[in-house]
């Protein structure tokens, strides 16, 4: 650090020429999606000028109109933005039940053979139940409100905290287990100071693989489970049978954003907290 | 040199399922020895060291060991990835209860010792191999052990690094004369670290030469072309050729 502060006040060449670099880099990463973006903008308006007679249109109206229709109109985007705003509380309430059920599950199979080889099967089997087969029953049980699509996030995002959670607990060092089996420590100790701690970096991948999927389930939910606030699904209901395209367009739009901005969120919260120290995450960083 | 066993091994064998890893094992480490373990892959060495710690305990035979305070040196250095060096450290000390304070200037004072200070906020994903190892001998020397385990510690440096580990190793000898196993491939290590060296055959394993260097500590590096270690050098390695 002191090295590049001293070659800057001697000759600011060095550090310009790695700014420049920088940037090279981030232009060179960013470019190519960007690139896509707009084929796929051209490829868009191809389709809704020449594949699509006039009186077809509306199957692809053309990204500026739904923009405009779908972004600027007042009662839409609230309409949209409360759809959102439901259906991010949904995704991660369901993240959260599903992250204190899945890591307490880890935790407890990380602790002993015989309690992983009773749960594992078990957590396996969760992942293969068609949660479409489920739907159903959970309105029977739950209602058609708020819970029930909470409980289809949690079932959907269960798996992956469950697997990256046991496999970091398991990740820790056999040489470290032996110092702490040398010095008589308890298990809590061997949890709290080894297992948890070596656990993070895949615990945070879990998460991140996890929040994706429950913004689907936010929305599938909404789908079958009509009852209560709308959420983005039953509003991309609702535009689809009312013909709504620009809507319809922009719903899927903003339901790709929470996407997103789930797993960047996520992502992000692993740099922080292991991007010092984990190889993976500290790659992730760079990115 | 008066007996004062640090640890004794007798008649002590190891089964695995039905491997024999070690069988009719007696030794005796004095405390203040330093003795290192040379033998084939797969002859037990690992073996010895974990029953010395306590980790594991022989199938048959009796160990017994006038201290509780051993010191274990892995073949990785196996350091928590999500500490500093400095806490890193300090781990043992948090292990045994010792006050924060204390063991946080005790950490400071071993990593010194290694000559890590300036790292001692760096995490392990950003130090060199040899500079791990360092850190990872600076953790077990924070309870300063009577009896000090090594199992091939320096394995995977590269030779200067290598060759500077040991010297480093000399000198704290020198000053704290606490007994050590010391296993290791090289015979030119073993010979340069050790009052003793201890050649083990395989299947089942156990001790089958044993040499003693004379060299006084701290040793300067220029005994390793001397005739003298030349020639010890020469019958560990015959000894070694032949228990493989
Ligand atoms: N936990 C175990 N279960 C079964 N067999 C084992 C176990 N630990 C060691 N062995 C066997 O005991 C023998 C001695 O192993 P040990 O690790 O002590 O050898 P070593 O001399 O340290 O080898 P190396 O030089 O390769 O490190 C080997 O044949 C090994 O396969
Ligand atoms: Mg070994």
């Amino acid at each position: 650090m002191t090295g590049s502060m001293e070659a800057g006040m001697i000759d600011s060449s060095p550090e310009e020429l790695s700014r420049y670099a920088r940037l090279k880099t981030q232009f060179r990463i960013g470019l190519p999606p960007v690139l896509v973006f707009f084929v796929f903008l051209g490829l868009w308006y191809v389709v809704t000028y020449f594949v699509l007679s006039a009186d077809r249109r509306w199957l692809l109206p053309p990204p500026h109109q739904v923009v405009a229709e779908g972004f600027f109109v007042g009662s839409t985007v609230t309409e949209i933005l409360n759809g959102l705003w439901q259906s991010t509380k949904v995704a991660l309430m369901g993240l959260g039940l599903a992250f204190l059920f899945g890591f307490s599950m880890a935790l407890a199979m990380s602790q002993a053979k015989w309690i992983e080889r009773s749960l594992y099967p078990w957590a396996v089997a969760s992942q293969t139940v068609p949660i479409l087969a489920l739907v159903p029953m959970i309105g029977f049980w739950f209602g058609f409100g708020v819970l029930a699509r909470v409980i289809v996030c949690f079932i959907i995002s269960l798996f992956p905290i469950i697997i990256n959670s046991l496999t970091g607990l398991l990740s820790a060092d056999r040489e470290l287990h032996s110092l702490f089996t040398l010095h008589n420590a308890s298990r809590w100790r061997r949890a709290t100071r080894l297992q948890i701690p070596a656990a993070l970096p895949h615990i945070f991948t879990g998460l991140r693989t996890a929040a994706g999927l429950s913004v689907i389930g936010a929305i599938v939910g909404d789908f079958f489970f009509g009852r209560g606030e709308p959420g983005l699904g039953l509003l991309l209901d609702k535009y689809a049978s009312r013909l709504q395209s620009e809507e319809l367009f922009t719903t899927v739009f903003v339901a790709c954003l929470l996407g997103i901005a789930v797993f960047w969120g996520f992502g992000y919260l692993g740099r922080r907290t292991v991007g010092d120290w984990d190889p993976y995450w500290a790659e992730e960083g760079l990115t | 040199m008066a007996a004062n066993p640090l640890i004794t091994f007798t008649d002590v064998s190891v089964r695995f399922g039905h491997i024999t890893a070690i069988n009719a094992f007696t030794h005796s480490v004095d405390s203040g020895e330093f003795v290192s373990l040379v033998g084939p892959s797969g002859c037990g060495k690992s073996t010895v060291l974990r029953l010395a710690s306590g980790l594991i305990q022989p199938t048959t035979g009796d160990i017994e060991r006038s201290t509780d305070n051993v010191g274990y040196v892995f073949q990785d250095p196996t350091l928590m990835p999500w500490r500093t060096v400095r806490k890193n450290g300090e781990l043992l000390g948090e292990l045994e209860d010792i006050d924060p304070g204390e063991r946080r200037q005790r950490a400071d004072e071993v990593l010194e010792l290694v000559g890590l200070s300036d790292f001692a906020n760096h995490y392990p994903l950003q130090l060199s191999g040899g500079m791990k190892m360092r850190a990872s001998l600076a953790r077990s020397l924070l309870l300063e052990p009577d009896l000090f385990l090594f199992d091939e510690p320096f394995g995977a440096l590269d030779q200067i690094s290598r060759a500077r580990l040991n010297d480093e190793l000399i000198a704290l000898y020198a000053d704290r004369r606490f007994g050590s196993i010391f296993v290791t491939h090289s015979v030119d290590e073993a010979v340069y670290l050790a009052t003793r060296v201890l050649v083990m055959c395989s299947r089942p394993g156990k001790i089958v030469a044993e040499f003693s260097v004379p060299f006084d500590y701290p040793r300067d590096p220029s005994i390793r072309y001397s005739p003298e270690f030349t020639k010890i050098a020469g019958s560990v390695a015959e000894a070694l050729e032949e228990a493989s």
